[in-house]
């Protein structure tokens, strides 16, 4: 074997190791965080957890009101952002292709898209909160569907932009007018992908934190009032892990696993969802 | 050949003087014909006639204007902005690319076959209903009449009639341009045009799909542009061939095949191109 | 035909030009047979005579080659317009040849029995008659080679002086054998001779007439045949 062989061997063998120590070690940080997560939230998870509200420490509160406020808030969050999406991205995918304006709104979107979300939280402080001189689960959610909306965005437009034109021409061709072409045609042909973008949207908006400091605030009481402060998990786990008192410390290593667990299980089936299309 | 013959030729002419063509009428008729794509003339006064059940091939090199010439009689050009025709094309009287022409009703009379088979991501059954259901109001027993009468027609109903609900995604090649042709011809059109529909196909698959041109000859005006010269040559009773966005001879598929007048088409049929 | 330029495929033309080799191959050893045939008859050759009979093989052997080849292009190939005039031409224009060579081996057969007897007077005109007719089947095999219609055109027209040249020759054996009846044996087969060689420049123009269909794509003008001998009655009317 020439030397020239030879040393190329060992340069192909050392890039090898370096690249797969790199996505071990990767995958190291999110095992660990797993397991951290498992070892000191699973102990303390128990039906109470879920079934009663917070309370101060020592009495034995739950994350009940906390876990009802996240799926509220999310909820409505996600009911804003994706019709709002979908027909925004259907729009820059049919309509605005190679337009002026098309490309400003795909422009705004993207740098939307990169936005720090504590941005989008004293955005919508300025113009729901302040104007109402309250804090509110419907500003919470407000918050959480500006920053669903361009990912919902994108990914119908990227969908859209998937779909043969070949597909469209052909329901063209048998007289289809363009927005039954749209509707009928390339939405259900991007439908997977659509899905598959909107779950990841709403696993990325349960998780988040910041937007909701400035807007639902948070609350120590059960309440499904829009019009009132809300709890939410994020909040919760950001004020108890912070907190001097060990019970409630605890309490947020159960609610940041329960946080994990369920943003996990949207991953999965929007995984799931997307590779049964392929 | 004299270099200096005309460019423009029409089936008509050729027809009328070598008795081609048993005597039936030009169902669609192109008079001086241009069209753009933004400033490139893609098609300079084409004249062509495309006699009534008689199938009419359209050959040329790659970026010849055949398959345009399809999209501008279909109106599929106006999808796009930039792209505009100039001139006539006359259908029962009518200048198909006058604008007040509806190009959606249009497309109901004038269905059209792609190069890869296009089936929508629904069941067999679902892709006939679609079309019918854009033009028509059918009750579900005259909606499965039409069905089975259009996959019949398109010889793919021994195929298709147990699986109608499953996903025309999951047949074959082959099978899935056979159900594009069920689709298109399950609207009821006077005119088919094929954009070189068995390109994606195995020789099997093609021969079908030829055996089917064949077949529907007998009810429909077809327009077939291919890149296989044998296949025109197999399936077509007229032939013209396009050069640079012009009609360089049309005539008798026979004549055209045997004893082309013009250099060039000699050239393109024998294999003598570029 | 002939400004066309090569094709895309060069291997084809390869094929084409492999296939006309052997047609023209053909062509000179037929005329080469009939001039050798007519040569072996002044001579009173039997022995050149029955070498001729036995060339002929060669040429039912390039029939057979040619056959083969024209089939097999046409099926690899797919050829159209002016190749597949051509390539049908030569499997035509080769079963034509063959034709010719077995006439050429007929009048080498006559030739051996003849040898036996004595010269006869009609048999100098055989010798000019087989030179022109050798001529026709060259000129064709030549317009064949330069795709060339006109000069086709004018082989066919040559086919004339050769039906008048039969029929003075069948007149001439009519009278000799009615004066000489001793002599009819030699004179049939002499008559058969002449016959063979109306019949090969006939053969030289149906190969002319290809020659310009393949090359226009037209058939060539009806020719009105001239063989008066039909009609001929005896001399002694």
């Amino acid at each position: 074997m020439s030397a020239r062989a030879t040393r190329r061997k060992a340069v192909n063998l050392v890039a090898g190791v370096v690249a797969g120590a790199a996505a071990l070690l990767s995958l190291l940080a999110l095992g660990s965080i797993l397991w951290t997560l498992v070892a000191r939230g699973l102990p303390a998870l128990h039906w109470s957890v879920l079934t009663t509200s917070m309370a101060p420490t020592g009495e034995n509160g739950g994350l009940a009101n906390a876990i009802v406020g996240s799926l509220i808030q999310v909820a409505l969050g996600m009911a804003v952002a994706v019709p709002i999406g979908i027909m925004a991205g259907t729009y820059l995918s049919e309509y605005a292709r190679g337009s002026k304006l098309g490309d400003v709104i795909r422009f705004v979107s993207d740098i939307l898209l990169s936005a720090p979300s504590i941005l989008v939280g004293l955005f919508v402080y300025v113009l729901l909160v302040a104007t109402t001189n309250t804090y509110s689960g419907f500003a919470g959610g407000i918050a959480l569907a500006v920053i669903a909306i361009p990912m919902i965005v994108r990914t119908t437009e990227d969908m859209l932009s998937l779909v043969p034109v070949a597909l469209r021409e052909a329901a063209a061709a048998l007289g289809a007018p363009k927005w039954k072409v749209v509707t009928l045609i390339a939405w259900r042909a991007a439908g997977s992908g659509i899905s598959t973008g909107i779950l990841l949207a709403l696993a990325r908006v349960a998780g988040e934190t910041a937007p909701l400091l400035f807007t639902s605030l948070g609350n120590l009481n059960w309440s499904t009032s829009l019009g009132k402060p809300m709890a939410s998990l994020p909040l919760t786990i950001y004020q108890y892990a912070g907190s001097p008192y060990d019970d409630l410390v605890q309490l947020a290593w159960t609610g940041a696993l329960l946080v994990t667990l369920g943003v996990l299980a949207i991953n999965i089936i929007a995984q799931l969802a997307l590779s049964r299309k392929r | 050949m004299a270099a200096d013959s005309p460019q423009v030729a029409s089936l008509g002419d050729v027809v009328g003087r070598h008795d081609t063509m048993d005597g039936s009428k030009p169902f669609i008729t192109t008079r001086n014909l241009d069209f753009y794509y933004g400033e490139n003339q893609a098609l300079k006064s084409i004249n062509l006639d495309f006699p009534e059940r008689r199938v009419t091939a359209l050959i040329g090199p790659s970026g010849c204007g055949k398959s345009t010439l399809l999209r501008v009689i279909n109106r599929m050009y106006s999808l796009y902005p930039g792209q505009r025709a100039t001139g006539e094309v006359m259908m029962g009287g009518v200048n198909l690319i006058d604008p007040k022409v509806d190009p959606t009703e249009l497309r109901s009379r004038i269905g059209m076959v792609f190069q890869k088979p296009t089936p929508f991501p629904m069941s067999i059954y679902e892709n006939i209903a679609f079309g019918l259901r854009l033009h028509e109001k059918l009750s579900k027993g005259a909606m499965d009449e039409r069905v089975e009468w259009s996959l019949r027609k398109a010889a793919i109903w021994e195929e298709t009639k147990d699986r109608l609900n499953t996903s025309a995604l999951g047949m074959s090649g082959g099978q899935q341009q056979r159900l594009c042709i069920a689709r298109t011809i399950a609207v009821r059109p006077q005119v088919l045009l094929f954009d070189e529909p068995t390109s994606a196909l195995d020789p099997i698959s093609t021969a079908k799909v030829e055996e089917l041109i064949a077949e529907l000859r007998t009810e429909f005006t077809i327009l077939i542009v291919t890149h296989s010269m044998q296949q025109a040559a197999r399936c077509s009773d007229q032939t013209a061939f396009m050069y640079l966005g012009q009609v360089v001879e049309a005539g008798a598929t026979a004549q055209i095949f045997t004893n082309p007048r013009e250099q060039k088409t000699r050239e393109y049929v024998t294999g003598r191109f570029g | 035909m002939t400004d066309l330029p090569a094709h895309t495929l060069s291997s084809f033309d390869e094929d084409l030009d492999r296939l006309r080799a052997l047609v023209v191959r053909m062509g000179r050893l037929c005329e080469a047979q009939i001039i050798a045939a007519a040569d072996a008859l002044a001579r009173h050759d039997a022995a050149a005579a029955r070498i001729i009979v036995d060339g002929d093989a060669a040429i039912d052997a390039l029939e057979a080659e040619t056959e083969a080849f024209a089939i097999q292009t046409i099926a690899l190939r797919a050829p159209m317009a002016g190749d597949l005039r051509e390539i049908v031409a030569a499997l035509k224009i080769s079963g034509i040849l063959e034709r010719i060579g077995d006439y050429a081996k007929n009048i080498a057969k006559r030739t051996t029995v003849l040898a036996k007897d004595a010269p006869m007077e009609p048999m100098v005109l055989v010798p000019e008659m087989a030179r022109m007719v050798a001529q026709m089947v060259g000129g064709a095999i030549d317009a064949f080679i330069a795709r060339d219609a006109e000069r086709a055109a004018a082989i066919a027209e040559r086919d004339q002086v050769i039906d008048d040249f039969y029929t003075s020759l069948f007149r001439s054996l009519l009278t000799f054998m009615m004066e000489n009846p001793q002599r009819i044996t030699p004179s049939a087969h002499l008559l058969f001779i002449a016959k063979s060689l109306e019949r090969v420049g006939d053969h030289a123009t149906n190969i002319a007439e290809l020659v310009s269909y393949s090359a226009t794509g037209e058939r060539m003008g009806e020719r009105t045949k001239r063989d008066d001998t039909a009609m001929v009655t005896s001399p002694q009317g």
